[in-house]
């Protein structure tokens, strides 16, 4: 939760600046340039700094919101207010359909894929002769209100400016709520966030289309302000030029994307202005401090300025303790004495020729502890990204309460209240505590993306963010609640990834090497937590290497080598089992 | 449509379609060792293209200045970063490779300049020069971000494209430029004319293509560029150095940009900003191949010069469209067939 008293003191500022007496008129001119590229930028920092979605392509949604707006009030004479709706939605619309196609690209496909349709589209608008070719369209009425029509820069700025803080205020609350988590766990890569329900593709495509509604609002805008439009600013170098603030400003920050638009805008302009006074010459003169410029900002602050600047305000580390009264509703338990809970047959994995998990048959009861071990390599990890739908087996079956579940997505498992930690932590390191852990929650709280902007969540956020933070007393990070999960020690990430599966409510547990990392006493607690979940109706399937730890908590064995089961019992028999032995130690004892 | 027709269109689609392979292969091979995307690449182009024009034409090209100047830089970084422990024999091999070496080379530009030199000192010179601006660059401006994420490389060479193309404009002027052809002559076979300019342009591309294969498949440089480029540091913990790899993969990149530019100046007339749109054709045929296969890339590129050389023939007012829509069914055949399970990677 951010305080509000800054956005407003820098609204009341904005609204201010056309009052104060002597104001350049022209410098009017700028703070609506500035502000237009900014809600460009807000989209580039949620897709890009956020979700990981590189775009040069954003400058084409821009182009189509201009021409919507651009056809549709001077062939067909509509309101330019009547316009606003549709050139959003033209915008919308586009990103969805090439969203589809790109979005699953990630990597460098995405951002080389936005470049070329980019480009395609910018030479379509200069083409197409019912958009004016390469003339564009000219005598676009200006927007109005009654009969105030706003004809002058220092008339619209209003409008613009109203946009730019109001789409910010909407981003920032989709940020911070359920689906904002999910969107910025994107970037860690899909397997952690899928693991709890996720779904990737329509996050990724989500935080597209918003970006293309801002691109869409500022063409729009742009179309009234210029009452012309022409293909020219909606090229490739525009497109490479949003993507470029957003990087200057500070790709993860909403205000960083307003930031680097005003640097970008005002560095060009003086540039422009100035830069032949003291060089004279023909030539971009301007273009090529301008590229200079940017190498060096890039070397000297790669996270862009905006970050750099927050780096000298007071670190504020508070944050109010979610009120854990609020309860989500239960799963349903299964009944004390209920059988099995996961059944196992002949799974099998094969990589190429390497076969990592070999016909390994093995169950897990209700309330009960089953540790899998096994020497490094033995298929352990890939049996949990089998059962968990990460890996899909080559043949083997997987049931859980006698359904099968072997083709199952990781979205569909964890709705079956089967949920995991990994071997190596996924956690997002620059979100706190209480959101990693909430992100566990996920599938238990219902508000989309709509909902979130409006703050119409905020029942639900309270319930998710109560079940978090009850989760993490659970565990014992209660003081950690509010810092960033990156910043703490391994053991106590291991921990947390503890806590967001308990948030899921499930009824078994997989944990892959939890005690890693952690010190005596804090292997002792989390033995002491892990029986108490069995004794509330909780099964837990654990891959350990501490042999102290497993078998005094374990109530079953199942020992994997080479992918092969080669043993299965209770930790006494498992102790003097020759096989065990000579898996472990290389000859019988 | 007949016979002739079709064929004269092949022939022209293949020909430019070579120059967008080597560009592509000079992309992936860029890409895939210093995980930058050298949008510059076109700017090697029209600076090989430009430099070789002028010198042809007698006048001296600004680049051999602005390579002595980069030159200069690039000492100024190596003195800067090793600061702490000068030894003399690293500052004099950096004097040599940086300032000695850019001079002698702006040395006998001015020299040659004067005097309408022969094709060969012409492509020879346009060539060193390119080589020195692109190894010099990778110093200045990529090897400080080297360890950053795949976004800010990206960004950086956005910013350097920008810079070159300016000077561009500064050393070459507005106008366009041509060169002398670098094999004169033609032969007829069939319906078909075959110069000497387009004979060239094939031979140099095969060579290039054979010559890139053997030189990662079997040489020790070409093994350490690849093992840079699957694992930066594994590849320095197996005394790779880094920093090598990527100024070799500068390195054959400029000179692949400033051939490829030599060889279509006498074809087609080129602006100091013809560069970026030849790259960018270039990049679509590099994405068709994913960004690592070689051969792919190559056979990409050709279609994608003779899907050019088509439509512009049919309509010619949506070229542009059509070679950049290309790549829309291809990226579609691409996710449907890999849904990447992709990890973690800032």
């Amino acid at each position: 939760m951010q305080s509000r008293l800054p956005i407003l003191v820098f609204a009341l500022v904005m609204a201010a600046i056309p009052f104060v007496p002597g104001m350049p008129p022209f410098w009017i001119v700028l703070l609506d340039n500035i502000g237009l590229a900014a809600l460009v930028a807000m989209g580039l920092v949620l897709l890009t700094g956020v979700g990981g979605l590189t775009s040069f392509g954003q400058a084409a949604f821009v182009g189509f919101g201009a021409y919507t707006t651009a056809v549709l009030s001077t062939a067909y004479g509509l309101s330019p207010w009547l316009t606003l709706p549709l050139s959003l939605l033209v915008s919308g619309s586009l990103a969805v359909l090439l969203g589809l196609i790109t979005v699953r690209l990630s990597g460098h496909y995405l951002p080389l894929g936005t470049l070329a349709w980019g480009l395609g589209l910018f030479y379509l608008f200069s083409k197409l002769e019912f958009l004016g070719r390469n003339d564009g369209i000219s005598a676009i009425p200006p927007l109005s209100i009654g009969a105030f029509k706003m004809l002058s820069p220092g008339s619209i700025y209003y409008a613009i400016w109203v946009a730019v803080i109001l789409s910010a205020l909407l981003t920032m609350n989709l940020l911070d709520s359920r689906t904002g988590r999910a969107i910025r766990a994107l970037r860690r890569g899909h397997v952690a966030a899928e693991a709890f329900g996720v779904h990737t593709p329509r996050a990724k495509l989500l935080v597209f289309i918003h970006a293309a509604v801002l691109a869409g609002l500022s063409g729009w805008l742009y179309a009234h302000l210029q009452r012309a439009v022409n293909p020219t600013p909606f090229g490739a170098q525009a497109g490479i030029e949003y993507l470029f603030i957003a990087v200057v400003g500070g790709a993860g920050y909403v205000w960083g994307g307003v930031l680097g638009a005003a640097i970008v805008v005002v560095l060009k302009e003086v540039l422009q202005s100035y830069l032949p006074l003291i060089l004279p010459g023909s030539g971009q003169v301007e273009t090529i401090v301008f590229g200079i410029m940017l190498v060096a900002l890039l070397q000297l602050a790669p996270g862009g300025l905006w970050p750099w600047l927050m780096s000298f305000l007071p670190e504020r580390t508070s944050g109010r303790k979610p009120d854990t009264s609020l309860k989500l509703e239960q799963r349903s338990r299964a009944p004390a004495e209920a059988g099995v809970l996961l059944q196992v047959e002949k799974a099998r994995k094969q990589f190429g020729g390497v076969v990592a998990v070999n016909n390994v048959s093995f169950d897990v009861q209700a309330r009960e502890i089953v540790a899998l071990i096994g020497p490094n390599g033995a298929g352990k990890s890939t049996t949990f990204n089998l059962i968990t739908g990460v890996l899909s087996a080559t043949s083997g079956s997987i049931s859980v309460l006698g359904k099968k579940v072997d083709k199952a997505p990781p979205q569909e498992i964890v709705k079956l209240g089967i949920s995991r930690t990994f071997q190596h932590v996924k956690l997002v390191p620059d979100m706190t505590v209480l959101e990693n852990v909430a992100i566990g929650a996920h599938l238990r709280g219902h508000s989309g993306p709509i909902a979130s902007m409006l703050r119409l969540d905020r029942a639900d956020e309270a319930k998710l963010l109560a079940e978090a933070a009850r989760q993490i007393e659970r565990v014992g990070l209660t003081e950690q609640m509010h810092q960033l999960a990156g910043s703490l020690s391994l053991g106590q990430q291991r921990i947390v990834e503890i806590a967001r599966a308990l948030c899921v409510d499930p009824m078994l547990l997989l944990l892959d090497e939890p005690a890693a990392g952690l010190r005596h006493m804090e292997k002792q607690r989390l033995a002491t937590l892990l029986r108490e979940l069995r004794d509330g109706g909780m099964s837990v399937l654990l891959v350990e290497h501490d042999m102290g730890f497993v078998m005094n908590l374990a109530d079953r064995i199942v020992v994997l080598d080479f992918g092969t089961k080669i043993a299965e019992g209770t930790p006494a028999t498992i102790k003097t089992n020759p096989e065990v032995i000579k898996a472990y130690l290389g000859v019988a004892a | 449509m007949n016979t002739t027709i079709m064929l004269f269109l092949v022939q022209d689609g293949i020909t430019n379609g070579a120059i967008y392979a080597l560009l592509g292969l000079a992309l992936v091979l860029v890409f895939a060792v210093t995980r930058v995307i050298l949008i510059p690449q076109g700017e090697f182009v029209t600076y090989g293209a430009l430099t070789y024009a002028s010198l042809a034409a007698g006048q001296m090209p600004g680049t051999a200045k602005l390579a002595l100047a980069l030159g200069i830089g690039a000492f100024a970084f190596d003195l800067f970063v090793a600061r702490k422990a000068l030894h003399g024999r690293l500052v004099v091999r950096s004097f040599i490779t940086n300032i000695v070496l850019p001079a002698i080379v702006l040395a006998l530009t001015i020299y040659f300049a004067a005097q309408k030199p022969p094709v060969a000192v012409c492509i020879a010179l346009s060539l060193v020069i390119v080589a020195m601006i692109g190894l010099y660059l990778y110093r200045i401006a990529f090897q400080p971000l080297a360890h950053t994420s795949v976004l800010v490389l990206l960004i950086a060479s956005v910013g350097v494209h920008l810079a070159l193309q300016g000077l561009g404009l500064l050393f070459f002027g507005a106008e366009g430029q041509r060169g002398p052809a670098v094999l004169s002559g033609a032969f007829t076979a069939g319906a078909l004319r075959f110069t000497g300019q387009s004979i060239t342009v094939y031979a140099i591309t095969i060579a290039f293509i054979v010559g890139l294969w053997l030189f990662f498949g079997l040489t020790l440089y070409g093994k350490a560029l690849r093992a840079t480029a699957v694992n930066r540091l594994g590849a320095r913990l197996a005394g790779i150095r880094t920093t090598l790899s990527g100024q070799i993969a500068f390195l054959l990149a400029s000179v692949i940009g400033a051939l490829s530019g030599i060889m279509i100046v006498p074809i087609t007339t080129l602006y100091y900003d013809s560069g970026f749109l030849i790259g960018l054709k270039g990049f679509v045929a590099a994405i068709i191949g994913g960004l690592v296969s070689y051969p792919l890339t190559a056979v990409a590129a050709l279609v994608v010069g003779i899907v050019e050389a088509f439509s512009s023939f049919y309509a010619s007012n949506y070229k542009e469209v059509i070679v950049f829509m290309l790549l829309i069914p291809v990226l579609l055949l691409r996710s449907l067939a890999a849904p990447a399970v992709e990890e973690e990677k800032d």
